[in-house]
């Protein structure tokens, strides 16, 4: 009976600390900034602030962690360092590649590869979703082997496409596009169609022709949609291009993967893994950073 | 005197695979120079129809639309789309496009037909500052309000200097209050630039208020049941003043009852 009671008084006075502590804080911090936030939306404020350091905090905990677990595996011989490598091996490796200066070919020309795919698919996507837009007959013509091409698994091609266009970058270039192409023109086709039909009326009857509705609405339109779809492109064009320098390559990460994986030198393929990591990474951020740009734009 | 339109005996059917759908039967009245008609029906009845119609959107299956003695049939015809330069559309909803400036949504119909010049964006300006938007010229539509989305969707639609304005319910996605004000405003603007005006609604009172000629329609498919002619009093008041007069009250239990008719 006694306990709880000292208990209580213990927490209430724990609380009332704790209370103090945060308006202390508060005017501390409430002088500098903006006087005319309250106490409670100050203490919100705080605990969103505080729930994002837990979060990132724990990703990064997540990264080491891992980190170290795979080395102290390797050193303490749990695993064997020759098939599973090391972030220590791995890092070794990447000087060395560095210094010699073969990474940056694997990279640049994987990199290169992904890039100019991309291209071509939003230049092809985009432009065969207008021709489909154009004329509905077309599109219905069209649909079920768009349909049967998309979900085809495209590393099927990538032999196929070796052996027609030659064991060279274009039919690298080629395996990436087939990957990505056919869903971003079922996507972008089926954005196109779903365009508010009273917009497209305005135009008519402000005297347009369908030439108008396309440069006017469809395409202004659909800016949000055409980014979102080529941020799931740009990741499917580096899964083709890796593909296609599994199969016929000389250089570039693929290849690097492949052949590092003949001749047991594990190093490079978990290398190449990783750095496949950052370039998919990387490219969906500067993808992001376009599409904010973009709806910050529009916003304004 | 010889009237701004004149639909004679005009029919309009819908054909899908599932059958025809006869919207339209034998629609014939005159608008004269000047006039507000306001065309008021049970829901669905094809009174959107009736105004695509007119606009040369879609083509009658058969009867006549003349436009100042002019028959305009067909919309692809290009003698067609000359007269519909003299026809000004405003859709239910502003649509107002997002990804453009309130200056660059009004020109739309201008740059759509390369008649931006000093001259018009000039005229533009000037509306702009009549109707109070000059402030927003450069903002997004979403920064505005209910009532000024559609004074601008206005200004869109006289941007191309129209003769004769057809409204679609234009004030059916505004909240009451707003609705009786920017109904106000758009009354004001129209009798200010001197506009033909056919308004369609499903509000007895809005026709009441703001109209000169209601014609009735019935059920689907559509024929004139009644035109009403309105005499108030007092000329020249605005809508909401007419909603206080007697006369007000009396048309619209006319309406009332020739619309309850109609649904039997």
């Amino acid at each position: 009976m006694r306990n709880s009671a000292e208990t209580i008084k213990k927490n209430s006075r724990k609380c009332r600390n704790r209370t103090t502590e945060i308006q202390a804080a508060w005017i501390r911090e409430s002088s500098f900034t903006a006087p005319e936030v309250s106490l409670t939306q100050h203490t919100y404020l705080r605990s969103l602030r505080n729930r994002q350091y837990r979060i990132t905090a724990a990703q990064v905990l997540i990264f080491v962690v891992f980190l170290v677990l795979w080395e102290t595996a390797v050193r303490l011989g749990w695993i064997d360092g020759f098939i599973f490598s090391s972030p220590s091996r791995v890092a070794k490796t990447f000087c060395e590649m560095w210094r010699d200066g073969s990474i940056f070919r694997h990279v640049g020309i994987t990199l290169a590869e992904t890039l100019v795919s991309f291209g071509c698919v939003v230049l092809l996507g985009t432009g065969a979703a207008v021709l489909l837009w154009y004329n509905t007959e077309l599109s219905e013509i069209l649909e079920p082997y768009l349909v049967v091409l998309n979900s085809l698994p495209k590393s099927a091609l990538a032999p196929l496409l070796i052996v027609w266009l030659g064991a060279n970058m274009k039919s690298i270039i080629v395996a990436g596009m087939s990957v990505a192409i056919f869903g971003s023109i079922l996507n972008l086709y089926t954005g196109f169609r779903e365009m508010d039909p009273d917009k497209i009326k305005l135009i008519y009857t402000l005297q347009g022709t369908k030439r108008d509705v396309l440069t006017k609405v469809i395409l202004p339109g659909t800016v949000p949609l055409l980014i979102s779809v080529m941020k799931v492109n740009i990741g499917l064009c580096l899964v083709g291009v890796v593909i296609g320098e599994f199969i016929g390559a000389r250089q570039g990460l693929g290849y690097l993967i492949i052949y590092g994986s003949q001749v047991f030198k594990l190093d490079w393929v978990i290398l190449s893994i990783v750095i496949l990591c950052v370039i998919a990474m990387l490219l969906y951020g500067a993808l992001n950073l376009v599409e904010k740009k973009c709806l910050r734009g529009k916003e304004r | 005197m010889r009237p701004l339109l004149e639909l004679i005996n005009v029919c309009y059917a819908y054909h899908s695979r599932g059958g025809e759908t006869c919207a339209l039967q034998d629609i014939s009245f005159q608008v004269q120079q000047g006039e507000f008609i306001a065309v008021v029906g049970p829901s669905g009845c094809g009174k959107s129809t009736l105004l695509s119609l007119i606009s040369g959107l879609l083509s009658p299956e058969s009867g006549s639309i003349s436009y100042n003695g002019d028959f305009a049939v067909d919309n692809t015809a290009s003698e067609g789309s000359a007269l519909r330069e003299k026809i000004g559309y405003m859709l239910q909803k502003d649509h107002l496009f997002e990804w453009r400036t309130v200056y660059r949504n009004v020109t739309l119909g201008l740059e759509i037909q390369h008649r931006l010049d000093e001259e018009s964006q000039a005229r533009i300006d000037k509306m702009l500052r009549d109707y109070g938007l000059e402030r927003f010229r450069d903002a997004r539509p979403s920064e505005l309000s209910g009532g000024m989305r559609q004074r601008a969707a206005l200004i869109r639609t006289l941007a191309l200097g129209p003769e004769l304005l057809l409204l679609d319910e234009p004030f059916s996605a505004l909240d009451f209050q707003t609705r009786l004000a920017v109904c106000d405003d758009v009354s004001a603007i129209l009798h200010r630039e001197k506009k033909t005006a056919l308004l369609v609604t499903h509000d007895l009172s809005e026709a009441v208020s703001m109209a000169d000629r209601i014609i009735i329609l019935t059920k689907r498919p559509a024929s004139i049941r009644k035109i009403l002619e309105l005499k108030f009093e007092q000329e020249g008041l605005s809508p909401l003043a007419r909603r206080s007069t007697k006369e007000f009250q009396e048309y619209f239990n006319l309406l009332w009852e020739e619309m309850n008719d109609n649904e039997e």
